[in-house]
């Protein structure tokens, strides 16, 4: 068995290959996750917690959205990803702040409560790294 | 659900996990081996789900069979999808996907446990 080259990728190599394919690959968990979640949460039992859950849904579009960004590259899917992963880093920022503030208004978790605490704080930091990611994939 | 298998399941992930990452930390795409052993992950969690399956017919049903549901194939989708994004992508990057993903199921698996421990009437 030949030990399999190792391919170095080109500065400009596109934005859903190389890391963008991992990131692709932890967005679209976030994706169904977040939204699952929220449907289960709006279907079942909406009125506990009514302005916990439809943010719960907004997260999970951020994520959709930031996940077919990703997919289809090119300058549309960056922009996309951009706007998206900039919702995703003031939702995550806001939320956060808030429901440690605020218990009150925040009775049941959202992906992004107390930072993303839930899901490992990986909500906090994969904005950061997905906003990185972009950013390094400036169209010439 | 809370058997040896699904033990068995999260233990491999991890060490399958462990060996991915080294994998790319040394630079290298996924080799035929590492996509093998990807599914043969699969294998097991395809076991796992079939028991799983086979315990809500005749068993206690969790309280949330739609999530439970929700979560068995989200289970039994996931090593492939990630097979097929590391395929997409021979390079290190590759490696890293298929370790990021052994990382990610037995959080699910985990999640499956939980929510087949409180069962319905």
């Amino acid at each position: 068995m030949p030990e399999e080259t190792t391919a170095t990728r080109p500065g400009d190599a596109a934005l859903n290959s190389g890391l963008g394919r991992v990131l692709l690959l932890v967005y679209g968990v976030f994706a169904l996750s977040a939204s699952a979640r929220a449907l289960v949460q709006i279907s079942t039992h909406f009125s506990e917690a009514p302005l916990a859950y439809v943010l719960s849904a907004l997260a999970g579009l951020v994520y959709i959205a930031a996940t077919v960004g990703l997919a289809r590259g090119g300058p549309r899917g960056r922009r996309i990803a951009l706007i998206s992963c900039t919702v995703e880093l003031i939702g995550v920022l806001v939320i956060g702040t808030l429901s440690v503030l605020d218990r009150g208004d925040f009775p049941d978790a959202t992906v992004w409560s107390d930072f993303g605490s839930g899901y490992g704080y990986v909500p906090l930091v994969l904005p950061f790294v997905g906003l990185w990611w972009i950013w390094r994939h400036k169209p010439e | 659900m809370n058997g040896p298998l699904s033990v068995a399941t999260i233990v491999a992930a991890l060490v399958l996990a462990a060996w991915y990452l080294l994998r790319a930390a040394l630079d290298r795409a996924p080799s035929r081996f590492d996509l093998l052993a990807a599914v043969v992950l699969t294998a097991l969690v395809v076991v796992l789900v079939v028991v799983a399956v086979i315990g809500l017919f005749d068993g206690d049903r969790p309280a949330d069979t739609g999530t439970f549901a929700g979560y068995l194939i989200t289970t039994i989708a996931f090593v492939p999808t990630a097979l097929v994004l590391a395929k997409m992508e021979p390079t290190r990057w590759g490696s890293v996907i298929l370790g990021v993903g052994c990382l990610i199921l037995p959080v699910l698996v985990l999640r499956l446990q939980q929510i087949a421990s409180v069962a319905g009437a």
